[in-house]
């Protein structure tokens, strides 16, 4: 996005007049911004036309795309550790990479000056080539800097950058319940690549991948299938593995306010590199599907604190109405029970404290007693991890939800504002 | 042992390199070049512009006809051949891609890969203030090259023949002990010219066939068959010892191949573009058997063969490493520095004068040394195209 404001609700900024193909062979010349405006001998494929799963959003913007950008079905997330020697130029050198690569994908373009197959016969491809003859299919490309990147876990400070930490970038408390396994948290540095086309989510973590050999490896990713949460008004209200609408109550884009208030960080919150930028947190959920599907509708009902059809809070009206916690029913007792989720991860019940959430469903395979390995992979971006944990401890401390939940991975990152053309990701860091 | 596609003899040989000073990879992702398609019909070579500037061309050959073709670029004497593109199937495109000096050249076409071609016609590179460079001396520091990696193959299965006879003559007198001993030094021969071993298609399955890697009612010879019997703690349930017959037969084997391979290598000379791509070749059986604790099943000394291919690689590397220096310098300090760490973390492994079996190292052991190979692999697989372009 440009701007805190979408341009209009679920449209892209500007649909892509250039097919994947469409580039090759002008060896980088012209090629600037969208790409749009290129001259040369070329197939130049008319406009598309507006239709969301076919264009792309600019990379180059105040702030980051694929926040406030309305939620693509697809998710491909990444966390990254930088490899042991790598210095802070070399750090420095895969952001600039990484930020062309960016561009070049989310605008549907190959990686590299030849691309997938128009490169010396010698020579390995520049870019994998799966997402040959693909549309952009509403690529976002976020990048996030974990607490590590600015202190190691011993404490060595391998970039020269823990002065820039921002006091609010510590790893998230322990919160009770939780059940972490190794490996499957933090990370140096993150990318969540969304898309509409789970091929073109791949395609963009496998090349950035790439780039990152011999200065950054993979510690740990996940695939996600079917958004868990609007994050435009234009959406319809996806629903969890739980057979719930999810996130009815999200921050949406439309809400320029609440996006300020709670989405970016402001000059002054901490460190000015920061500005415009935001927190990440990734939580992976593991959910006791079986168990939940042969919960009676009305318990589940009851722990999620509304309707399973419509969405509707327990205490009446429709799946937007806000939910009323104090009506009760005829035994006096609230009709939004006092342990369900809705109650206790709602903002009046939480100081206020809203964020923007935008997870995604995963099925991992199954476990070793045939259960499938399924869940939420909850994200969300708030002006401060503080939003997140304090709501994040209600719960855990008081949702009935989970008793079918299990928190197995966590992370959080400081997601930097977006980068002018010509910038990288991140260059106020290391101003 | 990985078996490999055959890859065609290279289109640009030492000589083309010579003489048209070609470079792939060096232009940065600002670079710009001419981009002219050529259409090579059943009777036409169709070429879009009759000249281009100098500086790195492009040209884009389309087979419009029925027949494989392929097109040339020849010099002013319209002999002389700057650069091919070759084996274009009907209905393909491939890119020549040549860096040119101002003068005088010709473009052909040569429908069905035989005959004198058709299309002939001229083609003028003219001043652009970008001309190529011409190194004379090229030719020679590439013939070098050549003569010292043949004799180093040479001499490495020289030492592989000699060190399988003692080895085979210590497995079939039933010093067994001996036998384990010497087996990952003496494979290490092997390992460092494995991509060479390899080309002789019959001679690798004999020698270096995992047990994994068989047909049904195929025999199993050569290394890993011995190596399960030297180390059978692993092996299946009911798993029988084998006789002295057939140890005999299998040490028999082993020394016959060894000899018929020595013999096969004594007059072999190489490319540079072989050469880049057996250092190439070394990396990726590292990446995919050794790294991976699959090569030595049953005797788990794979890192031994892991440091036999990359010693392998790094002699081929320093071979063409002053002419990379004068072609990508940036690519040459990076290869350099990857080399370095990889061998730094292997180092780390080090047990006298081999290493830990794979079977000691932890989880986050084997994923530094895959995480370094990919780091070295990246780089490499670009030598081929920085030293020489088709």
């Amino acid at each position: 996005m440009t701007d805190a404001t979408p341009p209009s609700a679920g449209r892209p900024a500007a649909p892509r007049g250039l097919s994947r193909r469409g580039l090759l062979g002008l060896a980088g010349a012209g090629i600037a911004g969208l790409g749009l405006g290129v001259a040369g001998d070329r197939t130049v494929i008319a406009a598309t036309g507006g239709a969301g799963t076919a264009a792309g959003y600019p990379f180059y913007a105040r702030h980051q795309a694929g926040i406030v950008t309305p939620a693509q079905d697809r998710l491909h997330f990444a966390s990254f550790d930088l490899s042991p020697g790598t210095s802070r130029a070399d750090l420095i050198a895969l952001l600039r990479d990484w930020t062309v690569a960016a561009a070049a994908m989310t605008a549907g373009r190959d990686v590299g000056e030849f691309g997938a197959v128009d490169g010396p016969y010698d020579a390995p491809p520049e870019d994998t080539g799966e997402a040959l003859g693909l549309e952009p299919a509403g690529l976002t490309i976020t990048f996030g800097f974990g607490p590590t990147l600015f202190e190691a876990t011993d404490g060595t400070d391998r970039f020269g950058l823990a002065s820039q930490r921002p006091a609010d970038l510590v790893d998230l408390p322990h919160f009770p319940g939780d059940m972490l396994e190794e490996g499957q948290g933090g990370g140096d540095l993150c990318i969540q690549a969304c898309a509409n086309d789970p091929q073109v989510a791949v395609h963009a973590v496998r090349n950035l991948s790439r780039i990152a050999f011999g200065k950054a490896a993979i510690r740990w990713s996940q695939l996600g299938f079917g958004r868990t949460s609007s994050t435009s008004t234009s959406q319809a209200t996806p629903r969890n593995l739980f057979g719930f609408k999810d996130g009815t109550a999200n921050i949406k884009a439309e809400e320029p306010a609440a996006v300020d208030e709670q989405v970016w960080v402001q000059s002054g919150d901490g460190p000015a590199w920061l500005a415009g930028g935001s927190y990440l947190v990734t939580r992976r959920i593991r959910m006791t599907i079986e168990t939940w599907d042969r919960t009676i509708l009305r318990e589940q009902e009851a722990i999620i604190g509304r309707s399973k059809g419509e969405g509707a809070p327990l205490s009446g009206g429709s799946e937007f109405t806000e939910p009323d916690f104090d009506k009760a029913g005829p035994d006096d007792a609230p009709l939004i029970d006092k342990a369900a989720h809705v109650r206790l991860a709602h903002p009046s019940r939480n100081e206020g404290r809203r964020m923007l959430r935008r997870g995604y469903n995963f099925v991992d395979g199954n476990d070793e007693l045939g259960r499938l390995d399924a869940g939420l992979f909850f994200i969300s971006f708030q002006r401060s991890p503080e939003q997140f944990s304090a709501v994040q401890l209600s719960l855990a401390r008081n949702d009935a939800m989970n008793e079918y939940t299990r928190h197995v991975g966590s992370a959080l990152f400081a997601v930097p504002p977006g980068a002018r053309d010509g910038a990288y990701i991140g260059q106020a860091l290391f101003a | 042992m990985r078996s490999r596609l055959a890859l065609p003899a290279f289109v640009c040989s030492a000589v083309l390199l010579a003489l048209t000073g070609c470079v792939a990879n060096e232009s940065g992702p600002d670079a710009t070049h001419a981009t002219l398609t050529v259409d090579s019909s059943a009777s036409e070579c169709a070429v879009s512009a009759a000249e281009a500037p100098a500086g790195t061309v492009r040209f884009r050959v389309t087979n419009s006809g029925d027949k494989v073709t392929e097109f040339y670029l020849l010099g002013h004497d319209g002999l002389r051949i700057v650069g091919e593109a070759e084996n274009i199937g009907p209905g393909l495109s491939r890119d020549l891609v040549v860096e040119l000096e101002p003068g005088k050249y010709f473009t052909a076409c040569k429908p069905g890969m035989t005959g004198d071609g058709v299309g002939k016609a001229p083609f003028t590179v003219t001043e652009s203030g970008a001309a190529g460079e011409v190194d004379a001396a090229l030719a020679a520091r590439i013939e070098t090259a050549n003569s010292g990696y043949a004799g180093y193959v040479r001499d490495e299965v020289a030492e592989l023949a000699t060190g399988t006879d003692a080895f085979a003559a210590a497995y079939v007198a039933g010093d067994e002990a001996l036998a384990r001993s010497l087996y990952a030094p003496t494979r290490a021969h092997w390992e460092r010219v494995e991509t060479i071993a390899e080309s002789f298609g019959d001679l690798d399955p004999k020698l270096d066939l995992r047990e994994a890697d068989l047909e049904e009612g195929q025999e199993w010879t050569g290394w890993h068959a011995i190596e399960k019997d030297l180390w059978p703690a692993e092996a299946e349930a009911g798993y029988q010892a084998y006789g002295a017959d057939k140890r005999a037969h299998l040490a028999k084997l082993l020394v016959a191949d060894t000899q018929t391979l020595k013999g096969k290598v004594a007059d072999l000379s190489f490319t540079l573009s072989q050469q880049t791509n057996g250092a190439i070749g070394l990396l990726e059986e590292v990446a995919s058997g050794k790294v991976t604790g699959e090569e030595e099943f049953w005797s788990h000394t794979d890192l031994w063969d892991f440091q036999a291919n990359v010693d392998g690689a790094k002699v081929l590397y320093a071979g063409v490493r002053d002419i990379l220096l004068d072609k990508d310098r940036k690519l040459a300090r990076q290869l350099d520095t990857e080399f370095a760490a990889l061998q730094a973390l292997l180092d780390e492994h080090r047990v006298g004068d081999g290493f830990a079996a794979y079977t000691e190292l932890s989880a986050a052991d084997i994923r530094a040394l895959a995480d370094q190979v990919n780091a070295l692999g990246e780089p490499l697989n670009r030598l081929t195209a920085a030293l020489v372009i088709s």
